[in-house]
């Protein structure tokens, strides 16, 4: 069913929709050249010679002849439309006249040199901008245009040619165009038009235009001029191909990565891996290596600038760390499967590099599969900044001659026993210990002084610095050079290693973060949550300030505001309100902003360092995710409360309306028939009408009393004051006092001897007893029996309530819990079918459980469980005398 | 009229006293009506009732205040009247002095009872007759002995001190701290916890159905009582 080859439905309906409003809006075609002189208004002309001769209404915008005779020649027969005089600075200025074009509506109109720059006064400032209104009125439009005015490629023509152009034209209007005719020559041939004066050039800029015409320019320009249009082409096909359901051709998509360093070349690297990403259709990416300890604070700011550019322009930015540029970055691009890289040209070889092999070399010997591009990373500002870099603090140095001290220490004890050569590998063992531990310079110093204690101590003659046999000058050099170099190598383990282990903790904090923000149910707990990790990873203060329920953001802070409202990170080391002391970050969700978070960072830096920024980002995401699913749970919580809320009222008004008016109709009748006819009945008469008015009332007050305390439950006020009392007591309490309603049933209570004391609040669970018992009398059948049991275990009592009667309805077992329900919907139960409700209440505000069970042998029984966990306080000691002295 | 007890009822509420207005009318007892705290005070020092109902929830003050400034200066019993949910107030004003209570909605009955103890105690003069019979209990305070029945019971010096307390004030409440003050000479929270099981031990040997008692009855989250004669 789903072929693959069939198109895609999303991409035909694209297509479709920009056909339709192509029928609306004029046609665009724009005669391209490389520079100008190679005939492009020319050509134009002829076209439209030719279109008209076909009948079609054409009409001269603009076409500048610049006097040549052979281009006036093919105005000639063509309609022009007059030009509007403009006053500007007191010179009259002709410029074309929009709204009589618009007005005029001819089938095609002819506007020369799209990138001219209208004089101020005129609708729009440029005339692409004219050339955009005149298609979609409808009107085709012919224009020209050269390849140094398409705005992606002026850099690239400024840097060829070394004049920069101020008139560009945005490469949209290009894609707009439906045709583009590449108008060429060779730069023989320009160049000859050229001599022969047949090329228009401005007096003003003649000089610069004389640089600009040289051979190589002019091959340079035709090139750019050639791709540009095998580029549009190959847009074209490929958009045809997708029409048509083309698919095998498409190659594997290339991924790009440019290599940037801590210069301000980077940026002109980044521009360049855009134009080829998007030629390519490619994702790319902008990689940074970081060499611990080896970025100052500008190289930082640099990459960050460069990382900014690299977002902007839809890049992503990768940070690396490691001692060797070349292989962490190959080893990156090898596992995201990169295809192309870039990396600058080295501007000026060092010596180091000249030995060493520069990172290209490395780069390129270690690519593979991938191609490497190398671009002139010519810069503004080409001198790179230097490291800056703190001097180690003066306690290593410190420590350094310490270890130095400690091994010739060691040497002098042990000379007697040691080899010369064994000395020598003692002060190397103390290089390496130094250099594992310091940074550069100490260890330097250690490596140095090792030799000079050796040479001063250890080779004769002794105590002076004096060598009598000269191979010692080549041991010390060989000494020196592995002292250097292992301590070198030390100390960058170490540094990887710190540098390692900062990123690792780092993710393992916004591991714990999310680990918590899962947990976390109330917004003032995920921000706490958040606040404390943040702070963890990033030395700093962190504030959560969180919008309120309105949805305002409280406070007079006019960054956060900004922030809040325009929901963008700003403040500190971003490029919106940077003069804060702050960085701003907006807590974004999905649909809205739940506030901002301010970190006031110790050292300015941290904000700035692109990973540093990131992972900031990644947690203040976390965080609002949090804050959003709280928020929806709090929502979903409400509407569901609201609902429940809802059918308890519906249920209430139902049960209130039958369940009390019955009971006062009965009332009001039977004390209306007393005083009215009361003499007349007879004292039978009289006593059963008072006894109706005594049940009745009854039976409202213990209506009323259950609503109360449903109330109570049901609102949270339930206070539960807990005491230690013997259960056989409360249920004493509650068989008195339903002593009448029992009357039926025989009532049997089996504790246990050892039956510890409940901490419990007697009253409530006087209630629960009761509206237990109530219930057994109610719907079991008179002469049954009710027993009432209890067992203890494992830290709870459990209670037991057991009938003979008909027993729960299968599968009411947690309904029977629920507001009014009724076992047997008839009068003649009576009740509101709270009881339940409210014994679960108490029971659960006592920390126990309650259930219903069908009873083996017929019946129901309702058990519940009391924590019995604690034993009670002692009893006065006084009474275990006296109950001893007895 | 009748030359029967004076009653003195402070109730705010209309409906209530003109329910006991009729009930104690048709019982022998005089009425004299206050609706408010200041009326009631001022009518028990000028007319000197034998017995005040007091309701605890009036407009101008509470009942335990009015509680308290009438055991200032007499000892007329005085029983309070009050809803349900006040076992705190009702116990304050039994500790300050009130003989006894009733929740409302209370029946004729139970409230002729309260009154005709208090009334009993008022007229003995806080003497207690030597032997007291309930059920099968009887109990001797002049021999200090104790049946149930035709068996004699025995009990700790404790529970008979429990015991004999119940049985002075017969009939009327007494709260826990009233029985620990008497019983062990001092009050407090886990001592509370112990007359609970004294009571309950003292069930087990004076009650036939422990579980259901008949004679030392719960007055819950207020004390105990004794079932009067």
């Amino acid at each position: 069913m789903a072929d693959p080859r069939r198109p895609d439905p999303d991409a035909l309906l694209a297509l479709v929709r920009d056909e339709e409003a192509r029928q609306h809006r004029g046609r665009l075609k724009l005669f391209f050249g490389a520079a100008p002189g190679v005939g492009k208004t020319y050509t134009m002309l002829e076209a439209a010679r030719a279109r008209q001769a076909e009948g079609i209404d054409v009409v001269v915008g603009v076409v500048e002849t610049h006097g040549r005779s052979e281009t006036a020649r093919l105005t000639e027969g063509l309609a022009i439309l007059p030009r509007r005089a403009i006053d500007y600075k007191g010179s009259l200025l002709q410029e074309f006249d929009l709204d009589s074009a618009l007005e005029r509506k001819p089938a095609l109109i002819l506007m020369d040199e799209l990138a001219h720059t209208n004089a101020p006064g005129c609708r729009h400032g440029k005339r692409w901008q004219d050339v955009l209104e005149l298609l979609d009125s409808g009107i085709d439009v012919y224009t020209t245009l050269n390849v140094q005015h398409v705005e992606s490629l002026n850099d690239v023509v400024a840097q060829i040619t070394g004049v920069t152009v101020r008139e560009t034209v945005p490469d949209a209007v290009l894609e707009r165009a439906d045709e583009i005719e590449l108008v060429d020559v060779s730069p023989d041939v320009l160049l000859q038009r050229l001599r022969e004066g047949r090329v228009y050039l401005p007096d003003q800029a003649s000089r610069a235009l004389e640089r600009f015409f040289r051979e190589g320019n002019l091959i340079a320009l035709r090139e750019l001029a050639l791709r540009q249009t095998a580029h549009r082409v190959d847009a074209q096909m490929r958009g045809y191909m997708r029409s048509q359901g083309i698919r095998d051709t498409w190659a594997a998509s290339d991924r790009l990565a440019v290599c940037i360093g801590p210069d301000p070349s980077a940026l002109r690297l980044i521009r360049a891996a855009r134009r080829m990403a998007e030629r390519l259709q490619a994702q790319w990416t902008a990689v940074f290596v970081e060499v611990p300890g080896q970025v100052g604070e500008t190289a930082r700011e640099a990459v960050v600038r460069a990382f900014r550019l690299a977002e902007e322009l839809g890049g992503e930015t990768v940070t690396l760390s490691g001692a060797s540029v070349a292989d962490e970055i190959l080893a990156w691009a090898q596992e995201r499967n990169v295809t192309r890289l870039i990396v600058g040209k080295p501007l000026r070889q060092g010596l180091r590099a000249r030995l060493r092999g520069s990172l290209l070399d490395a780069l390129v010997d270690g690519s593979g599969s991938m191609d490497v591009f190398v671009i002139t990373g010519e810069a503004d500002d080409a001198t790179p900044p230097e490291p800056v870099r703190r001097p180690p603090p003066f306690a290593q140095y410190l420590w350094a001659a310490g270890v130095v001290a400690v091994a010739t220490a060691v040497g002098l004890a042990l000379r007697a026993v040691l080899s010369t050569t064994d000395i020598a590998m003692l002060y190397l063992l103390a290089a390496v210990v130094v250099g594992s531990r310091v940074r550069q310079r100490p260890a330097l110093l250690a490596s140095v002084l090792s030799i000079a204690l050796f040479d001063f101590c250890f080779v004769p003659p002794y105590y002076t610095f004096a060598v009598h046999d000269i191979t010692y000058i080549l041991t010390f050099g060989m000494m020196l050079t592995i002292a250097i170099i292992m301590s070198r190598l030390t100390g960058r383990i170490r540094e990887q290693a710190d540098a390692s282990r900062a990123r690792e903790q780092r993710t393992a904090s916004a591991y714990a973060l999310s680990r918590e923000m899962t947990a976390a149910r109330e917004p003032p707990e995920i921000a706490a949550a958040a606040t404390r990790h943040i702070e963890d990873a990033f030395a700093g203060r962190v504030t959560f300030i969180l919008a309120d329920q309105d949805g305002a953001l409280a406070g007079d802070d006019g960054v956060a505001r900004w922030t809040f409202e325009h929901g963008q990170i700003a403040g500190l080391g971003t490029s919106t309100l940077p003069a804060s002391p702050a960085l701003y970050l907006p807590l974004q969700a999905s649909d809205r902003v739940f506030g901002v978070v301010r970190v006031v960072p110790r050292e300015a830096r941290s904000v700035v360092d692109p990973e540093q920024r990131q992972q900031l980002e990644s947690f203040v995401r976390q965080a609002a995710v949090a804050l959003e699913r709280a928020a929806l749970a709090e929502r979903n919580q409400a509407s569901r409360m609201e609902v429940e809320a809802e059918r308890l009222r519906t249920s209430l008004l139902s049960s209130l309306s039958h369940d009390l008016r019955t009971p006062l109709g009965s009332i009001e009748g039977a004390a209306s028939s007393l005083l009215e006819t009361g003499p007349a009945l007879s004292p039978d008469a009289r006593r059963e009408l008072a006894e109706t008015i005594l049940g009745e009332s009854r039976r409202m007050t213990r209506l009323v009393a259950n609503l109360l305390d449903m109330i109570r439950v049901e609102s949270g006020s339930l206070a539960v004051q807990k005491q230690w009392v013997p259960l056989e007591e409360v249920i004493g309490v509650a068989l008195i006092r339903l002593d009448a309603r029992l009357s039926d049933h025989p009532v049997t209570t089996t504790l246990p001897p050892d039956l510890p004391l409940v901490s419990v609040d007697d009253i409530l669970l006087e209630q629960v007893f009761i509206n237990l018992l109530e219930n057994a009398a109610k719907y079991t059948p008179p002469g049954s029996p009710i027993e009432i049991s209890a067992t203890t275990r494992e830290g709870e009592v459990t209670v037991s309530v057991a009938d003979r009667g008909p027993g729960i309805p299968s599968g009411d077992e947690q309904r029977i819990f629920e507001k009014f329900y009724r076992a047997s919907q008839g009068d003649a139960v009576g009740g509101v079918g709270l009881g339940l409700t409210i014994c679960r209440g108490i029971i659960l505000a006592h920390g126990g459980r309650i259930w219903a069970e069908r009873r083996a042998g017929g019946g129901a029984v309702l058990r519940f469980t009391l924590p019995a966990d604690g034993a009670p306080p002692e009893s006065p000691a006084e009474d275990l005398l006296e109950e001893g002295a007895r | 009229m009748t030359d029967g007890p004076l009653v003195l009822l402070i109730e705010d509420e209309p409906a209530m006293r003109r329910f006991l207005r009729a009930a104690l009318g048709t019982h022998e007892f005089r009425l004299v009506e206050a609706g408010t705290m200041r009326e009631g005070l001022a009518q028990a020092a000028g007319r000197n009732p034998d017995v005040i109902l007091l309701d605890l929830g009036l407009p101008d003050g509470d009942g335990l205040d009015a509680t308290r400034q009438l055991r200032e200066w007499t000892t007329t019993p005085i029983i309070v009247l009050s809803a349900r949910g006040q076992e705190q107030d009702k116990i304050a004003a039994l500790d300050a002095g009130a003989d006894d209570y009733l929740t409302k909605p209370f029946s004729v009955g139970e409230l002729l009872a309260r009154m005709r103890v208090a009334l009993r105690h008022r007229a003995t003069g806080g003497e207690v007759p030597q032997l007291f019979e309930a059920g099968a209990l009887r109990v001797d305070l002049a021999r200090r002995t104790v049946t149930v029945g035709e068996n004699d019971v025995h009990l700790t010096p404790t529970e008979y001190r429990l015991l004999a307390m119940l049985v002075k004030h017969a009939g009327k409440v007494l709260t826990h701290r009233q029985l620990l003050l008497e019983v062990w000479g001092s009050h407090n929270a886990t001592q509370t916890q112990a007359l609970r099981v004294y009571v309950t031990q003292l069930r087990h040997k004076i009650e036939q159905d422990p579980a259901r008692p008949r004679l030392l009855l719960t007055e819950p989250g207020v004390g105990y009582r004794l079932k009067d004669a």
